[in-house]
């Protein structure tokens, strides 16, 4: 078995990785920094407190102490100038002019400002003594699964496997391809077939920490869980990094320098990264992209990790985005050993 | 039947051609050196026998097969060691991980101590390559090209850029596997090398062999076995001394250079008195006189009117 060579390809595969120290810090750390970081900074409290300016004038008291009795609005009355230049720079969410009628002066494309809207209307219009003409009653819940960490772990666990993937692969054929290391394998009578297996089998040993490494991380500072199977996950990750795999062959498959390889592997990452909804949803691009941003690996992928880790799908209702993910992989090795550079 | 046999190689990059119409022969147990500057085509030449590079016309016969690229050449390569020119190994890993792996694509393969201790490289065993010295690197790499036990070795090149005792120690490597009645085809640019280590010699130029031989027979077609190499101070005309010169006793052929003048020569003893007496009676002096045996050098020099190193 030792002396097997895809034994040895693997072996040599795996030590050049957990030997460069910096390679192990961008596969297993910077993952876990960026969801670390991104974690704390989206938190959960809901959108917090308004800021509200009033503008400087008769009526601004009026004004001001109506807003202290609706919900989480600041108040702060600016001369004109200053609320201006407050409201273009985001420092408060909307300013009212008082008078009659009075002005609700902001941009009604931020979330944050027509909520601000709302909220200020409903306080001044109460303060005035309108009264609610259905009896309601808030039930508040945190449905978990629902916090934008819960939303991020699975898509940074996509964005990973594509990029040790890519880079994984990529990088180490164009290197041996330009120290000629690749031509000194090729004078020996070692099958081409066990080279590329080789990088399959240490993606995969690889690929059991990363998706560890991630999830655990979640789960242990967020509370993230995994409502699926965690098989189902680690199948999911398998075929994600396997067709990954085979879209780094590709990319390295025939260029000669570090260079060149570098700007490919850019081509192809990212855009993925910010169209297929790593970050945010993809559901925010227009419709007309919408069936181009479906069709790519990374954005099935995604969809398939968030189904099983926050819905709790079952591998069989994964159809649709796993043949994506298939497929972009089995035609990338097709393509790839076609138009290898061996020599 | 002989280990290589070649005919008609040709092989173009473009419009350059590297191998222009090449005929080999190199027999079993004998030392073959490929001889000539950087782009004669020594490189495309031995690739192409290694089966690395496929020539635009040709045949190649290696240890009585052909080249392909399935089972047949696989069978080959199991025989044959390869060491190419500038292969960087994996810097991250160590000495024995890299022979390990190369030996587990052969059949038959010598352990990796035996093969370490081959090209005595037993203290450094689990030294990660990156910290090897360039003579250390040169000595693993040809521990790889021969752990398979192989009856051909090719070397390309094998101790260029090294100080003269990693050179020294390589020869002994190759003379080691030489002794056990195996094959080696190597190529350099170090004259000193080919006079040293092979039995027969191609020089080669602009992808042709221009001359081939024993070493010795090479020098002896010079027609003498001695150069004698001057320059005169002072700037002194050289060029209205060329027919005296010629009529020196014992010199066979008289080569003017820019620098200076180099005199193919059978007896020194009796050329360099006349010599003096030359310079003396034009009144001029010698800002330089060398004399050697007469090397490979020579002859390429002889033949294209280039020196080796600069050509």
């Amino acid at each position: 078995m030792r002396e097997h060579p895809l034994f040895q390809i693997t072996l040599a595969r795996l030590r050049e990785f957990y030997r460069e120290p910096d390679a192990v810090f961008w596969v297993f750390g910077f993952p876990i920094v960026l969801a670390f970081a991104l974690g704390i900074a989206f938190r959960n409290r809901g959108p917090g407190e308004l800021n509200v300016g009033v503008q400087r004038g008769p009526g601004d008291s009026a004004v001001v102490s109506a807003l202290a009795g609706g919900h989480d609005l600041r108040a702060t009355v600016l001369d004109t100038a200053e609320g201006r230049q407050r409201l273009r720079t985001g420092r408060i969410a909307i300013f009212v002019v008082p008078g009659d009628p009075l002005v609700y002066r902001y941009d009604s494309t931020r979330t944050e400002s027509r909520l601000a809207r709302l909220e200020v209307n409903a306080a001044i219009q109460a303060a005035r003594g309108r009264s609610d003409v259905v009896a309601v009653r808030d039930d508040r819940v945190v449905a978990p699964g629902s916090r934008y960490i819960d939303f991020l772990i699975p898509g940074l666990l996509g964005m990973n496997l594509l990029g040790s993937g890519i880079w994984g692969v990529g990088f180490t054929v164009v290197q041996a391809r330009k120290n000629r290391l690749l031509k000194r394998f090729m004078a020996t009578p070692m099958r081409r077939s066990h080279y590329l297996l080789g990088f399959i089998l240490s993606r995969l040993l690889f690929l059991v920490l990363e998706v560890a490494a991630l999830v655990g991380f979640g789960r242990l500072i967020f509370g993230v869980g995994v409502r699926g199977s965690l098989l189902t996950l680690t199948l999911v990750s398998v075929l994600g990094s396997l067709s990954f795999a085979g879209l780094g062959l590709l990319v390295a498959s025939r260029a000669r320098t570090i260079e060149a390889a570098s700007g490919l592997m850019n081509l192809v990452m990212l855009p993925m990264w910010v169209l297929s909804g790593t970050f945010f949803s993809y559901a925010r691009f227009p419709e007309a992209m919408q069936p181009f941003v479906k069709a790519l690996p990374l954005t099935a992928l995604n969809d398939a990790l968030r189904a099983v880790m926050i819905d709790g799908a079952p591998l069989f209702g994964l159809g649709a985005p796993l043949a994506i993910v298939l497929l972009w992989g089995a035609v990338s090795f097709a393509v790839a050993l076609r138009i290898f550079r061996w020599r | 039947m002989p280990a290589i046999h070649c005919a008609g190689l040709v092989k173009r990059y473009g419009d350059v051609v590297a191998v222009a119409g090449l005929d080999l022969t190199v027999e079993t147990g004998e030392c073959f050196g490929l001889l000539g500057p950087n782009g004669a085509g020594k490189t495309t030449t031995i690739e192409i026998l290694e089966g690395l590079t496929i020539p635009d016309a040709g045949a190649v016969e290696v240890l009585g097969m052909h080249w392909d690229d399935g089972a047949r050449g696989r069978a080959l390569r199991e025989r044959l060691g390869i060491q190419l020119q500038d292969t960087q190994l994996g810097d991250k890993l160590t000495v024995a991980e890299t022979v390990a792996l190369f030996r587990s694509f052969y059949r038959r393969k010598h352990s990796v101590d035996e093969v370490l201790g081959l090209v005595q490289l037993e203290e450094k065993r689990r030294a990660r390559i990156g910290t090897l010295s360039g003579g250390q690197k040169q000595r693993l790499a040809i521990a790889c090209a021969l752990v398979n036990r192989p009856e051909l070795l090719f070397l390309d090149e094998p101790t260029t850029g090294l100080d003269p005792q990693s050179r020294r120690q390589l020869w002994e490597i190759i003379g080691t596997f030489r002794a056990e009645g195996n094959t080696v085809l190597l190529t350099t640019h170090y004259m000193e090398e080919a006079e040293r280590l092979c039995d027969r010699v191609a020089i080669m130029d602009h992808g042709r062999v221009i001359a081939l031989g024993t070493p010795r027979q090479l020098i002896a077609s010079l027609g003498a076995g001695h150069v004698v190499e001057f320059a005169l101070a002072d700037g002194v005309d050289t060029a209205a001394l060329l027919p005296e010169l010629e009529a020196l006793a014992g010199v066979r052929s008289v080569r003017p250079a820019p620098d200076r003048v180099s005199l193919t020569v059978n007896e020194v003893h009796r050329t360099l008195p006349a010599l003096m007496a030359l310079v003396e009676r034009r009144g001029a002096e010698l800002s330089m006189l060398v004399t050697h045996h007469a090397t490979l050098d020579d002859v390429f020099l002889a033949l294209t009117g280039r020196q080796l190193r600069d050509a």
